[in-house]
């Protein structure tokens, strides 16, 4: 909502300055988004008439327009504007000017080699309207004031304020007024209302249809007669080119005026072009109508439309349509002044997609007994610029308003605001905001006023005093610095260990978007469904990401784009399998590219490899307190991994859900998404498939038992056929004798020479101690041969001698 | 002279020359050896008068002793020389560069959540969580946000079916009903966490981080709220003293609700929190609407209490001087690097939020 302080005044007597007026706007929630300043700079815009246009030698869709400033040479400007044209009359801004939409000084520049010097303006640069396409048309009537400044001096800056939703009230100045008066900033003046006195009657027939959900529940309305549409005066252009509004014509600037000033939207028909009378009607489903904004509208079923027996005329609330639209040949009037529906407004221009000054504010919520008042204030402007007869008032109702009332208990305001003020105050304060008061013994029962729809219950009523009072009033109680709950559960410390366990391991954080382009999203989302978002901000965002790699892959490839060639980054975050609340799960995923040791000049240098990254899940894993003797892999792994070399862990032997994945990516993925890299691996590790390890770390170190008995260290080589694994090895000489065998190592696989094909020999340590005696030889090779014959049962595999 | 005398000073002789480490050892060797000279003497003790055994014993082991103590020397001295030999030829390089190692970072804004849930730990507050894709419900209507209210205008919500039923959550107030119905009051809760608005410009991401409060108990009042704000933000600057402006506002969720300013100044292009007379705002907050402890069951004529949001990344942004709130989440290499948090930089109370 855009205000001057001039305009304020015209409702509140004050002695007190504008910078005092910016806080207290911002100090009673009606908070100041911008201060401008239009009358120095906007006074370097000037009315110009375009003399004579060529085309530009070098630019197919550029003029070179030769301008007539007021001065006694023309201006040579450029201009790029389909409606630039001879004897057109517009709005020129010299060099230094600075263009209020763009906030950009103006230069003489040379366009395509020919100089310009200044702009002419559209309305959008202008911040007059949001139409951009052409340059400014004004009327011949300005012809008298080329040269001249076109917008006028104004003493008065322009506020813009952020209106909160709820504060419809204030989106006309005596609201803001009104709210200033109340606390303590002036007086609210009364309003010099004067009433239309006419013996005609309003000849024209209104019917507001009984509908089901007729949004339409009262319709005023008063002919005028014999009216000559016309050019505003000054003082009416004044105020509204002061708040940055373009006037158009006497009928269509005073009703404007009266919505801004006092918030009461009305419409003006021509009346010689309703046929018969006014119909208040639900659409019917198809109907067409052209509106004002030159565009036409198919109706759907029950929205609210101002028809004659012809058929729309408009939206009521929301828009009017062209064919009743008054111009300035308009001789006679019909002027509505209506109540709608907040969620009717709502509904239609939504479906529609329409925004329009009156249906912001009807969807607010509009004072319901402003009716007359809009009509008198209006009707009686229109007579005294235009000349004409005006009918008596017609009011048309389906309902009548019924004030609200609120019983009032004076203590909640200190329970819920924390600090005392009299009921006198809150008496005072509630009344400057138009409520009607009646004490009651404990009570204040209070009317709330026509025009704050927002207002409707105890707590209301407390935000009005608190607000008004001041915020700064509140006292500060410090916080008591004690805990009856632990901060974290064990699921968010593992969140934040796992998070910084990966970090540590040299892999840099990344956050990207919870949802991804298909394109990516296709290559990772394994059996899962694509969900889709119905209204992405772009094709690119369309759909949740199924799995982390999506995004991470397409940004290590811009990373590998810009040069760097050895990189790691992870993230953690959800990805989604369905779109139910919870259908999600949080994932922890890498991926690393490159190379080891890249120009080392002391170690060898090497691709990143799955072994890399089953590391870095394995100790991860070890670190958050799993047991890494019970994991269990296999090679059961999605299809965005390599088949070969890619893994699939579980925490406990295989019984529990899938712990982790890891692997080098598919080299398709790498040749369809054009990465560019000697070697992608990566990794996901399942947050929510993590049980939550039983045993504590303070349970898990509790027990502290070591053995001080020799240990022996004894070697085995297998010879296996090549489709066994080592952990298949492992795993039998483990359950051998868990007391004695301490720990089981591979450090070697050969294949090649001396080894038959097919076949691959592993070579294993394997440590032996007892917590009870120091063995002797006998004992030691008693357990060695049984660790061959149970390898060699279980596997297949043979000794190598 | 006796025997033990003339060997004594053979020895003493022979050790005085320029010896290797083999010619010692053999001097060792013919010494103390299994046939050396002081085996073949100690067997002579036997045949020694009895009268004079005991001094010819005496006199042997101080001689034994004295001439092993000049020969470890000797030996050691040779070791010695021989390793600074050794270290004279082992000098390498030392600006040669080391074994090479990668540095993992944590991202600014996990960094700063950390903090938050540490500050607000310090006063009591536990950390919930709620799911990403939200019902219509929780996310407004529960909210005191009914379907057609203006108020829905302020929120560009990304929707995933055509009836609008189920949605990105637009903000993190949602844990706030989720809680609710899963407890009884009092509930005194943080939640961190992603949210997101179909919006997307220099200063508006599609995703964001925002972090929701809540305490309802018998007689939470706006003093408490302003309160626990003004700690929070001290706080998370790490600032003495700040200067911090409520204003009202309006939130349907919240009545009365307010936005919360803090006082800034730009030094040296650089911005200080707590000082001049600037103005940023930072958060919204407000009691907590009657409408909306009645949805979830909780009776507001016998508990009442506030709630706020705060957006993570803007705060990140003011604490750590990051201008562009897009490069949170563009995953340029440098960018992480560089305003990244070394993994070990956990934030706690005891040792200070930040280094």
């Amino acid at each position: 909502m855009k205000i001057t302080f001039d305009w304020l005044k015209d409702h509140l007597k004050t002695n007190l300055k504008e910078n005092h007026l910016l806080e207290q706007l911002t100090n009673i929630g009606l908070e100041v988004e911008s201060v401008e300043s239009l009358s120095a700079d906007n006074e370097l815009f000037k009315v110009a008439k375009i003399i004579k246009t060529e085309k530009h030698p070098n630019a197919d869709r550029l003029k070179v327009c030769d301008v007539n400033i007021g001065d006694k040479e023309f201006k040579k400007v450029v201009c790029g504007a389909d409606n630039a044209r001879d004897g057109l009359i517009t709005i020129y801004a010299p060099p230094g000017a600075i263009i209020p939409k763009t906030k950009t000084k103006l230069v003489t520049a040379k366009i395509r080699g020919v100089t310009s010097y200044g702009m002419l303006c559209s309305e959008s640069e202008l911040n007059l309207s949001d139409k951009s396409d052409g340059i400014t048309e004004l009327s011949t009537e300005y012809e008298k004031s080329i040269g001249k400044s076109y917008f006028s001096k104004s003493k008065s800056n322009l506020i813009d304020l952020s209106i909160t939703p709820n504060r419809p009230d204030c989106l006309g100045i005596r609201g803001i007024a009104r709210d200033l008066a109340a606390s303590g900033f002036g007086k609210l003046l009364e309003l010099k209302e004067k009433k239309i006195k006419s013996k005609t009657k309003q000849t024209l027939k209104v019917k507001i249809n009984k509908e089901k959900n007729q949004g339409c529940s009262a319709f005023g309305s008063c002919l005028i007669t014999n009216v000559k549409n016309t050019e505003s005066p000054k003082w009416l252009k004044d105020k509204l080119t002061s708040i940055g509004q373009k006037p158009i014509s006497a009928i269509v600037d005073i009703t404007n005026y009266v919505m801004l000033d006092i918030n009461r939207p009305l419409h003006a028909y021509d009346a010689d072009k309703i046929e018969k009378g006014i119909i208040v009607r639900d659409s019917n489903s198809g109907e067409e109508f052209t509106a004002l904004d030159n565009k036409n509208y198919k109706l759907e079923k029950g929205m609210c439309v101002i028809s004659d027996h012809k058929g729309v005329l408009g939206l009521g609330g929301i828009i009017g349509g062209t064919r009743s639209g008054t111009e300035l040949g308009t001789k006679n009037i019909l002027l509505e002044s209506a109540y709608f529906d907040p969620r009717s407004i709502r509904n239609t221009a939504k479906k529609l997609n329409l925004d329009t000054d009156a249906k912001f504010r009807f969807e607010r919520g509009i004072d319901p007994l402003s009716i007359e008042a809009g009509l008198n204030k209006a009707a009686l402007l229109i007579k005294e610029i235009c000349g004409g007869e005006i009918s008596k008032i017609d009011i048309q109702k389906t309902e009548t308003y019924k004030s609200q009332i609120i019983k009032f208990d004076t203590n909640l305001f200190e329970k819920i605001s924390g600090f005392k003020i009299s009921n006198k105050e809150m008496i005072k304060i509630l009344e400057n905001l138009g409520f009607l008061i009646k004490k009651e013994k404990k009570n204040l029962k209070l009317v709330v006023p026509s025009w704050r729809p927002d207002i409707s219950q105890e707590i209301d009523i407390v935000e009005e005093l608190v607000r008004i009072s001041g915020y700064n009033k509140i006292e500060i109680i410090d916080p008591i610095k004690q805990r009856s709950k632990s901060t974290l559960t064990q699921s968010q410390k593992l969140f934040h260990f796992l998070q910084r366990s990966i970090a540590s391991k040299g892999y840099l954080e990344a956050i990207t978007w919870s949802f991804t382009d298909s394109k990516y999203n296709n290559f990772f989302k394994g059996d899962e469904k694509e969900v889709t978002i119905v209204n992405p901000i772009s094709s690119e965002l369309g759909v949740l990401r199924n799995s982390i790699f999506s995004n991470l892959s397409m940004y290590i490839s811009k990373n590998l784009d810009r040069g760097f060639k050895d990189i790691s980054i992870f993230e953690i975050g959800p990805i989604f399998k369905g779109s139910n609340p919870g259908d999600q799960n949080t994932v922890v995923c890498g991926l690393s590219a490159g190379k080891k040791n890249r120009l080392s000049w002391i170690d060898n240098e090497r691709n990143v490899d799955v072994f890399d990254v089953k590391r870095d899940v394995i100790q991860t894993l070890v670190e958050a307190g799993y047991n890494s003797d019970k994991f269990f892999i296999d090679r059961e792994t999605p299809n965005y991994f390599h088949p070969g070399k890619s893994g699939r862990l579980f925490l406990n032997n295989g019984k529990d859900q899938v712990a982790a994945y890891f692997g080098e990516i598919h080299p398709n993925i790498l040749k369809a998404l054009d990465i560019k890299t000697e070697s992608l691996v990566g990794f996901e590790i399942f947050l929510d498939n993590l049980k939550i390890p039983k045993k504590t770390l303070n349970d898990q170190k509790t027990k502290f038992v070591v053995s001080d008995y020799q240990k022996s260290e004894r070697d085995f080589a297998f010879i296996v056929n090549k489709d066994v694994s080592s952990q298949d090895l492992i795993n039998a000489i483990s359950v051998v004798d868990n007391k004695l065998i301490s720990n089981i190592k591979v450090f070697d696989v050969y294949e090649g020479e001396n080894i038959p094909e097919n076949q691959k020999s592993i070579a294993i340590s394997v440590t032996i101690q007892s917590s009870e005696k120091t063995l002797n030889d006998n004992d030691l090779e008693i357990i060695n041969k049984s660790i061959i014959e149970t390898v060699e049962n279980k596997t297949g595999a043979k000794i190598r001698s | 002279m006796s025997d033990l005398k003339k060997i004594k000073d053979e020895f003493l002789t022979k050790l005085k020359e320029k010896l290797n480490l083999s010619e010692i050892n053999q001097i060792k060797s013919d010494l103390f050896g299994k046939n050396g000279l002081f085996s073949s003497q100690f067997k002579k003790i036997g045949t020694i008068a009895e009268s004079e055994r005991k001094k010819f014993a005496s006199d042997l082991n101080l001689i034994k002793d004295e001439l092993q103590v000049l020969i470890d020397s000797k030996i050691n001295e040779i070791e010695k020389a021989e390793i600074d030999k050794k270290l004279e030829k082992e000098k390498i390089d030392i600006t040669l560069p080391e074994r090479s190692f990668v540095r993992g970072k944590i991202h600014p804004v996990s960094q700063t959540i950390d903090e938050i849930s540490s500050i607000f730990s310090e006063i009591g507050f536990s950390v919930e969580e709620g799911p990403d894709v939200e019902n219509e419900y929780n996310n407004f209507t529960a909210l005191n946000t009914p379907d057609n209210h203006p108020a829905r205008d302020m929120h560009d919500t990304f929707y995933l079916d055509e009836k609008k039923q189920k949605l990105l959550r637009t903000h993190t107030s949602p844990v706030q009903i989720r809680t609710m119905l899963k407890d009884k009051p009092p509930f005194k809760i943080i939640a961190p966490g992603r949210t997101y608005r179909s919006d997307s410009d220099q200063t508006h991401a599609p995703m964001f981080h925002q972090v929701e409060g809540l305490h309802i108990d018998k007689d939470i009042n706006m003093g408490h709220l302003k309160g626990c704000l003004n700690y929070f933000i001290k706080e998370f600057f790490e600032v003495d003293k700040i200067k911090m402006r409520f204003r009202p506002s309006h939130f349907p969720f919240t009545e009365p609700s307010a936005e919360v300013d803090i006082g800034y100044e730009i030094k040296d292009g650089k911005i200080i929190i707590g000082e001049g007379d600037q103005w940023l705002e930072i958060l919204g907050c407000g009691m907590v609407h009657p409408n909306v402890l009645k949805n979830v069951k909780v009776d507001p004529t016998k508990f009442q209490g506030y709630a706020f949001g705060i957006g993570i990344d803007r705060l990140a942004m003011l604490k750590y001087g990051i201008n562009d709130l897009r490069a949170f989440f563009d995953c340029d290499y440098r960018w992480l690097n560089h305003f990244g948090f070394d993994p070990l930089d956990v934030p706690t109370n005891y040792r200070g939020l930040s280094r």
